[in-house]
């Protein structure tokens, strides 16, 4: 494809000394995107949008907030209260984060499910996972400005983590609180790197698309573009698609911030800080709770390791394993379409993601869902051991076993094959 | 040096010198940027007027047999409570053996009747119950962490659940029989 020429002299003359109009042309007209994209391909974008308002919204909401122990929670009641639009401001930040997770964890299940984490993504993939431990940072630390009863035990346990390391832990721990307890400092320095992970979030975005764009996107057959038959230009078709389905979030979105805004919240955070006072149930936002489940299922010594250490190590682990499943995965064909055999086990491992979360909601001696002398840590316990042997045994093993589909000779056929099925 | 340059004629003492010049200059480099990076590692560490912060005086007299107070310290509770005979009893007659972090009462206290530990549960850091009369005291009539279920006994040592270990005895002095120095 050949550089586009620019009639317009001023556009010219610009871009004759920094091509951006040039790069906008290649990536919009001339990167080419498989025709048979389905509606899991809108999440991408999605998520991009929603770092865009989590941004904006984020800007304003500091104007009125005050990063101090004794007037972050009054200050965001006064954002509530008094300072115009700002309940809408707060509440569209507030369900942002939520929004944000779940656009991100459909994005990753959809990578999952088709395997764009196969050669040649593996870079790409691994960026994903950076910047979903960037977005974990910025939302734990976020939600500890309001410095409700939440906020603050939220950041006293997950800090505690820390000390779970032989000799560095306790040290460590006092570095991160700026002194012996989750305090004032605690929270300047959370409002400080709160205001600052986003933009790194941003370049690390800006790289994931780079590295998108000389991959290439893949798409629901796993099968990569052969001709330019199996290609269609990113805009119009793609662009237009990605704005529908921004209007179709809009409205759920929008349904939480106007009719349900504390849907996602505990009601334990509108209670201010409260050192001296630990809320009987501490539960996490509900982004962390299969974390939050594998952290407490650990609760026996391996080795000699204590078993805070083992659950905090697990817990860091169920995301480190991530990056190396480019390598687990044996199988030769990407899209589990065409895996009879992993396609179920792809199911197990979502249900047991929900099965993890439950677990990270109830206390570890109630009984799951009910069922009596089914203890919730029993079932957590058995979750955490499938998560971990979805990866480590489930993925080399159906791989080399199992007998995929016979595999479309390309995009353009499979896209009439289904035609003509329909 | 120079000499051997010369005599040997070929180019390998030249590379070594190269090669020494490279290493000598990342080294300074990396311990440069090292000490570069060190203030601003340490201007995260308590500061100097949070460490002055660091000690309370209590007045006992009002505080009955049988009961306890929370006191703020260095920003979280102190635990003090005015053991009763059996409390001290209970403490005292546990065999070392059957504890997860084995402590002797008599090590953790200065006066029998006065138990003073740092309130913070040593498995995550939440406040365990027991303090306030009527609250849950667990199984060890202690205190117990409702975050997730730890069980302190009446010498505040961890005998059930994830903790590792004993609830903290801080630094005290008593200054009279009835007002105590923490910290
Ligand atoms: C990756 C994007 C971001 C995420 C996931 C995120 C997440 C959060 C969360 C979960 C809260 C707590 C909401 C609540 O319960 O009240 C919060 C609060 C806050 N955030 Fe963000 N945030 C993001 C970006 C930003 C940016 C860029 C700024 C500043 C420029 C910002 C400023 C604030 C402020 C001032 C608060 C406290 C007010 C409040 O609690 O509503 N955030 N954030
Ligand atoms: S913090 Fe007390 S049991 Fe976990």
């Amino acid at each position: 494809m050949s550089a586009p020429v620019w009639n317009n002299k001023v556009v010219k003359w610009v871009d004759d000394r920094l091509p951006v109009f040039t790069m906008l042309h290649h990536s919009a007209y001339e990167y080419p995107t498989p025709k048979n994209l389905s509606y899991m391909w809108n999440f991408g974008s999605l998520a991009g949008f929603v770092l865009v308002t989590m941004i904006l919204t984020g800007i304003f909401l500091v104007m009125n907030y005050t990063p101090h122990a004794d007037m972050a929670f009054w200050s965001v009641e006064r954002i509530m209260r008094d300072v115009n639009y700002g309940w809408l401001i707060r509440y569209i930040h507030m369900n942002g984060a939520s929004m944000f997770f779940i656009c991100v964890y459909i994005h990753i299940f959809r990578g999952l499910y088709y395997g764009s984490y196969k050669a040649p993504r593996e870079v790409l993939w691994w960026i994903g996972i950076l910047i979903l431990l960037a977005m974990m940072a910025t939302a734990f630390m976020g939600y500890v400005l309001p410095w409700g009863q939440m906020s603050f035990w939220g950041a006293t346990v997950i800090t505690n983590l820390f000390s779970a390391f032989p000799i560095i832990g306790d040290p460590l721990v006092t570095w991160l609180w700026g002194g012996f307890s989750v305090d004032n400092p605690t929270l300047n320095r959370f409002f400080s790197l709160h205001y600052l992970m986003p933009f790194v979030i941003l370049g690390l975005v800006v790289l994931h698309v780079w590295a998108l764009h000389s991959v290439r996107s893949n798409n629901p057959t796993g099968v990569e573009i052969k001709t330019p038959q199996d290609a269609i230009p990113f805009h119009p078709y793609y662009t237009i698609k990605d704005l529908f389905g921004m209007g179709v979030f809009l409205i759920f979105f929008m349904f939480f911030v106007f009719f349900a805004p504390d849907f996602f919240g505990e009601p334990d955070n509108y209670i201010p800080a409260n050192p001296l006072v630990t809320p009987p149930h501490i539960v996490p936002e509900w982004y962390f709770l299969p974390f939050y489940a594998i952290l407490r299922s650990i609760d026996f010594t391996v080795f000699g390791i204590p078993a805070k250490l083992l659950g905090v190590l697990a817990m860091f682990a169920s995301i480190i394993v991530l990056f190396v499943i480019p390598w687990l995965d044996t199988s030769k064909v990407r899209s589990s379409k065409f895996r009879p055999v992993y396609k179920w086990f792809f199911l197990i491992l979502f249900i047991d993601c929900f099965v993890l979360g439950y677990c990270g909601k109830k206390a570890p001696d109630d009984y799951f869902m009910g069922i009596e002398g089914l203890k919730v840590i029993v079932v957590g316990q058995l979750a955490t051991l499938y998560y971990f042997a979805h990866f480590l045994v489930v993925m080399p093993i159906v791989g080399k076993l199992e007998r995929p589909k016979p595999l479309p000779t390309s995009i353009s056929e499979s896209v009439l094959k289904e035609g003509a099925n329909a | 040096m120079s000499q051997t340059v010369h005599s040997s004629g070929d180019h390998q003492p030249d590379e070594n010198r190269r090669d020494f010049l490279t290493l000598a200059t990342t080294a300074v480099g990396v311990v440069g940027t090292g000490v570069a990076l060190w203030p601003f590692v340490d201007s995260m560490n308590p500061s100097k007027d949070v460490l002055a912060l660091a000690s309370v005086e209590v007045s006992l007299s009002n505080i009955p047999v049988g009961q306890a107070v929370k006191v703020m310290w260095r920003g979280k509770p102190v635990f003090i409570r005015h053991r009763t005979e059996r409390e001290i009893n209970e403490a005292e007659e546990v065999a070392l053996n059957e504890l997860v972090d084995p402590q002797s009462d008599e090590a953790r206290v200065e006066k029998k009747e006065w138990l003073i530990v740092v309130g913070v549960c040593t498995h995550l850091g939440c406040i365990p119950m027991g303090t306030a009369t009527g609250e849950a005291r667990g199984d060890f009539d202690g205190w117990y962490c409702p975050c997730h279920g730890s069980h302190y006994d009446t010498s505040g040592r961890i005998r059930k659940g994830p903790a590792p270990k004993n609830l903290e005895v801080p630094t005290y002095t008593f200054l009279t029989d009835t007002t105590v120095k923490i910290g």
